[in-house]
């Protein structure tokens, strides 16, 4: 196996991706997106989950099915928001998809993607990008009706 | 300076009565010098020529004598390249009908097989809104009729059809499959009868591999005087077509699938059908009068053949169709029968993989979709691309039929006369590594 595909698919993709976390729509939830990937027709259903104030996200719950690319991003995507105002939900979705299209030029910001740094070597390639954006543009989408 | 008559290829390749063996395999791989590309430091195995096919020297080289010694518009002008690129262009209109068993006033350019389906679903909703006068009254369509497609088709002959459906008021049907990948036949039976008046099949699905049987389609149609619209872009490639003989009303395909440009397909249309259907696109090269009120147009194939044509791919095409011919299509159809058993065989020997469609032993297209478990088909295709194999992921433009055999997705390898025996070797080794890799083993 190239070097190139296993650091495409790093371990800790793979385990999340066999082990998603957060996978499960929660009741309740302030806002919803559905995303589609119309090049495979995968679907991702993502729920923002509002704290006892309403005024922070608590947790994000995801569904859906796809390649080990789209499901490990959900369930890292998950990892990532907890507990956050609605503005630094927003920052680490511009902080992803600056590492997602720098076509291999980024590592990602640690500090405010965790684990989710591990994607970044799918920034290479082209084909995959929308692969592991989808739970991100949709927590972007679901984030705009997201009404502390 | 005919091109041509300088076109090589027949002499190159004397057509053979023998069967197509791989020492001439090898040669013909000469004639596609993308094919000794390395991908990702392996040799290419292409075995996506379902989604586009590659193309021989002789078609880029005919292309390009085109453009270096005869490029002009055609049908219009009068200096001596504008008369030279009319005649080609329509030397290549001769070529292609012939190749399909087709007049040469039946045979209509198009961007590609897409077009050509909505060629003829506009046709009939223009002549539904009463355009075309008597003549086209027998394509009306309208609440109460039925148009009759299979659960099978590619989105192109599926898509348009919902939309006339929708602007007519007509009802779309669709006839069933069954699980092992052919259509529900006492489905065809029940469902074509006094309401239908179009009946739109693919002649090979993209997915399955399934050959319809379209003579018994024809039939059931004729019977109750529906139109019979056949996609024909996975056979035209693969076998020897004879659309008159085949008795299919309309029928499309798509120039990228048979060696040929990308920009350039074709309708056949009977003539008779061609002569009274309504224009779809309108504009200039379609008309003989055009006052500020209104415009009479051209007869077939003209009519449908509206503003500058596609001239250099189209004679592209024609020299893919000498290409083929001087192999034989009906050569090519054998070899990629016997290669596409040793991939439905080899496939169906690797624990996890589900083939979807007719199963080793039934006559297939020289394809093959397959579920690998555990695995999702973009993860499959990326992980046989890193061994220099292409091969198609998705849906393949056909999600109904996904969703009939309950899957999303599909991995999908396609063969062309260029592929060897190794390249499904490699390719079966590889799909066997694939679960593995993933940890869809454990």
């Amino acid at each position: 196996m190239s070097s190139e595909l296993e650091s495409l698919y790093r371990e800790v993709i793979l385990d999340h991706s066999r082990r998603p976390h957060g996978r499960g729509l929660v009741d309740g939830g302030a806002a919803e997106s559905r995303q589609v990937n119309p090049m495979c027709g995968d679907e991702l259903t993502v729920r923002l989950h509002p704290d006892a104030t309403c005024t922070r996200i608590a947790s994000v719950s995801w569904t859906g099915h796809g390649c080990a690319i789209s499901q490990a991003s959900a369930s890292l995507l998950h990892d990532v928001m907890l507990d956050l105002e609605p503005n630094e939900v927003a920052a680490r979705i511009a902080a992803f998809r600056e590492m997602i299209r720098s076509r291999g030029q980024s590592a990602g910001d640690e500090e405010l993607l965790g684990d989710a740094v591990s994607l970044a070597g799918v920034s290479r390639y082209v084909a995959r990008i929308k692969c592991a954006s989808l739970a991100w543009v949709a927590v972007e989408d679901a984030l705009q009706r997201f009404e502390p | 300076m005919s091109v041509q008559e300088q076109l090589p290829d027949v002499r190159q390749h004397p057509k053979s009565v023998e069967p197509l063996g791989l020492a001439e395999v090898e040669r013909l791989r000469a004639d596609f010098p993308i094919l000794a590309e390395r991908v990702n430091g392996h040799p290419l195995s292409y075995l996506d020529s379902a989604a586009t096919s590659q193309r021989p020297l002789h078609v880029l080289d005919a292309e390009r004598e085109f453009l270096l010694q005869a490029n002009a518009a055609v049908h219009r002008g009068a200096h001596t390249l504008a008369a030279e690129a009319t005649e080609q262009f329509e030397a290549a209109r001769a070529t292609v009908a012939r190749f399909v068993g087709a007049q040469v006033n039946e045979l209509v350019w198009t961007s590609n097989a897409t077009e050509a389906l909505n060629l003829v679903a506009y046709g009939i909703s223009n002549a539904s809104l009463g355009r075309g006068g008597a003549a086209a009254a027998p394509f009306r369509i309208g609440p109460g009729d039925e148009i009759v497609v299979t659960e099978m088709e590619h989105h192109a002959n599926l898509v348009p059809w919902q939309e006339l459906a929708a602007r007519t008021g007509a009802t779309l049907r669709a006839i069933g499959l069954a699980d092992d990948g052919t259509l529900r036949m006492d489905d065809a039976v029940e469902m074509i009868g006094e309401r239908t008046r179009l009946v739109c099949v693919t002649a090979a699905s993209n997915v399955l591999g399934t050959i319809n049987p379209v003579e018994e389609i024809v039939a059931l149609a004729a019977a109750v005087s529906a139109i019979v619209v056949l996609d024909a872009c996975q056979s035209v490639p693969h076998r020897a077509t004879d659309f008159a003989a085949l008795g299919v009303d309309f029928a499309a395909f798509s120039g990228h699938k048979m060696l040929g440009p990308t920009g350039i397909g074709a309708l056949y249309g009977r003539a008779e059908l061609l002569a009274a259907l309504p224009p779809f696109l309108t504009g200039g090269s379609m008309i003989t009068t055009v006052t500020l009120q209104e415009a009479e147009y051209l007869p077939p194939p003209q009519r449908f053949e509206a503003g500058t044509q596609r001239v250099s791919q189209a004679i592209a095409l024609a020299a893919a169709v000498r290409y083929l011919d001087s192999v034989g299509v009906e050569r090519i159809h054998e070899w990629e029968r016997s290669l596409g058993q040793r991939l439905v065989v080899g496939l169906e020997g690797i624990a996890g993989v589900r083939v979807l469609g007719p199963q080793s032993g039934i006559d297939r297209a020289g394809l093959v979709a397959f579920e690998v478990d555990g695995v999702h088909s973009h993860d499959v295709g990326q992980f046989l691309d890193d061994r220099g194999i292409a091969v198609r992921v998705g849906h393949h433009c056909a999600q109904p039929l996904h969703r009939r055999y309950r899957i999303t997705s599909s991995t999908r390898a396609s063969l062309y006369l260029y592929n060897t025996p190794d390249e499904v070797d490699a390719f079966l080794d590889s799909v066997h590594d694939v679960r593995a890799f993933f940890g869809a083993d454990r």
